[in-house]
């Protein structure tokens, strides 16, 4: 994808949304170039689901602006996804075709040979006919994310896309989403852990409003973290005002690559 | 044997309970996929039962009985959409309460002295009663369900395996889920004759439900419950014939059998072990 100078794939503007009319996000204002890793924190029920919701367009600003300028998709959670369920990951990937047709037209074989290309670039593609429930947890979200690359996704929404993984997988999950940015998509990843989104671009904290946007370097002070997850901060010592989070805000039981 | 094979097929009656019944079988095969992944096995049976009173009503003033039956269908949704928004019970409960209350008021008036002979079939079915004008129906109306089930494969495998995501990708799940329950109702309408209301769930579920166990790709589950629906129902009109059983309670039994037989398939097979969801 060819990187547009000065096109922004998403800018919100004091923006404010919710649910039968009541704010449960508000203050939002960031804008999201070409190639930008974005880290997302919060707490659960900070507003990260919401704002995805609302960049997909299944919610409207209740104040503010939301501009999206991207073909948008997301990545949910994989341990979400039902295991038993009949498809492949070719099928997985696929549907991602869904997002581009009208309602009257199936996948056709130029579908099946972007979604057999995505799971190429997710390192998949010699288990593109196998279940998908037989894959390990690091596996099925690469295939979920092939899933977005089908639908030609430039803004990609990755929903805690570490849970659950080792460290080798997180490692290769960390390689593919630099690829995704060298290609010129933008990738928001909500996550809870504080140190990983040093490494991207921007991060974005949110807890019922947008508590900072900005270089991480720049951004995740302590105040901004503590009005983030409402106090729960662990001091680095010897590096005053770096924090991170307590270990319960990041437990997550782990998987290997190669596991079933 | 060969004989044994071909006398049942002599008789007209005979005949057409074996076509009708592949219809009937291809059909639920196909739908009854949908209503296991979806979890509507439940739902289906409540529809069967909830559309009751509308099939006695419609034989009882000489309408079609596939027009009761379907203004019964939308009268029990309607019911079971009001008994849940106007009260403070589950959704389960609700349908609960209001299917059992129709298909009680459809027995009442089934099984009243004043009632025609012949309406309690409506419980149990009638397949070799199938007039040459009711398979016409099913095949037709089974035509435009697959038809539909065909056009919205790809929309109903996405929003199953994750309604969230199929929502992101941008597909109508409340209007589908409304498709996928009309296109069920549909073929409990024209399958509900030949097997009874007590028993048309068996078809719908029984079949989907054994090619579950035995296969973990959606084309071949479709196909091996359409042929389990078949041959199974074949084999029960020929018990029926020979054995002198009721026809409809005949396939039921067999469609079990056969659910037995994929279930042993799949212990031998190891699919039966624990599932992740």
């Amino acid at each position: 994808m060819a990187a547009v100078p000065g096109r922004s794939f998403a800018v919100a503007d004091s923006f404010a949304t919710g649910y039968d009319g009541r704010v449960v996000l508000s203050g939002v204002d960031f804008t999201i170039g070409p190639g930008m890793k974005v880290g997302l924190l919060g707490p659960n029920g900070g507003g990260k689901t919401t704002l995805f919701r609302a960049l997909l367009g299944q919610i409207r600003p209740l104040a503010g602006s939301l501009k999206v300028d991207a073909t948008t998709a997301t990545v949910p959670q994989s341990d979400r996804s039902r295991l038993d369920y009949p498809v492949t990951c070719l099928d997985v990937a696929t549907m991602g075709a869904l997002a581009r047709l009208p309602w009257w037209r199936r996948p056709g074989r130029r579908d099946r040979a972007k979604a057999l290309e995505g799971l190429e670039t997710v390192g998949l593609a010699d288990r593109a006919k196998d279940s998908f429930g037989d894959l390990s947890g690091g596996q099925r979200q690469r295939v979920l994310i092939a899933r977005a690359l089908t639908a030609e996704a430039e803004l990609l929404l990755l929903d805690e896309p570490y849970t659950g993984l080792d460290s080798a997988s997180a490692a290769r999950l960390d390689r593919l989403i630099e690829d995704l940015a060298a290609r010129g998509c933008s990738v928001m990843i909500a996550t809870h852990d504080v140190d990983q989104t040093r490494a991207w671009d921007r991060v974005l904290c949110l807890n019922e409003r947008q508590i900072a946007f900005g270089e991480p370097a720049e951004s995740l002070s302590r105040e901004v973290l503590e009005a983030t997850y409402g106090g729960h901060i662990v001091e680095i010592p010897g590096q005053p005002g770096q924090a991170v989070m307590p270990a319960h805000h990041c437990d997550h039981e782990h998987d290997h690559e190669d596991g079933h | 044997m060969i004989d044994s094979v071909f006398e049942p097929l002599s008789h007209g009656t005979t005949l057409r309970a074996l076509v009708e019944i592949t219809v009937l079988g291809i059909v639920s095969g196909a739908i009854g996929c949908w209503i296991v992944l979806y979890e509507l096995s439940y739902s289906a049976e409540s529809l069967a039962h909830g559309l009751f009173p509308g099939l006695v009503i419609a034989a009882l003033i000489g309408a079609p009985l596939l027009l009761g039956g379907a203004v019964g269908v939308l009268v029990a949704a309607l019911l079971v959409v009001l008994a849940t928004r106007l009260t403070d019970e589950s959704s389960d409960t609700a349908i609960a309460v209001v299917i059992t209350t129709l298909f009680g008021a459809g027995v009442l008036l089934a099984l009243s002295p004043s009632s025609p002979p012949g309406i309690q079939e409506l419980l149990f079915g009638d397949l070799l009663g199938a007039s040459t004008g009711d398979i016409a129906i099913a095949s037709a109306v089974g035509a435009a369900v697959l038809g539909v089930l065909w056009l919205l494969h790809d929309r109903l495998l996405a929003v199953g395996f994750d309604s969230d995501s199929g929502r992101a990708l941008g597909i109508s799940v409340g209007t589908l889920n409304v498709i996928l329950l009309a296109l069920v109702s549909l073929t409990i309408l024209v399958a509900v004759q030949g097997l009874g209301n007590l028993l048309v769930a068996a078809i719908l579920v029984g079949p989907a439900a054994a090619a579950r166990l035995v296969t973990r790709r959606i084309r071949p589950m479709m196909m091996i419950a359409a042929v389990v629906a078949v041959v199974a129902g074949i084999a029960g009109i020929y018990a029926s014939y020979y054995l002198r059983t009721a026809a409809g309670a005949s396939v039921v039994i067999a469609l079990m059998g056969c659910y037995l037989i994929a279930a042993a398939t799949g212990v031998l097979q190891g699919r039966l072990a624990p599932r992740d969801r």
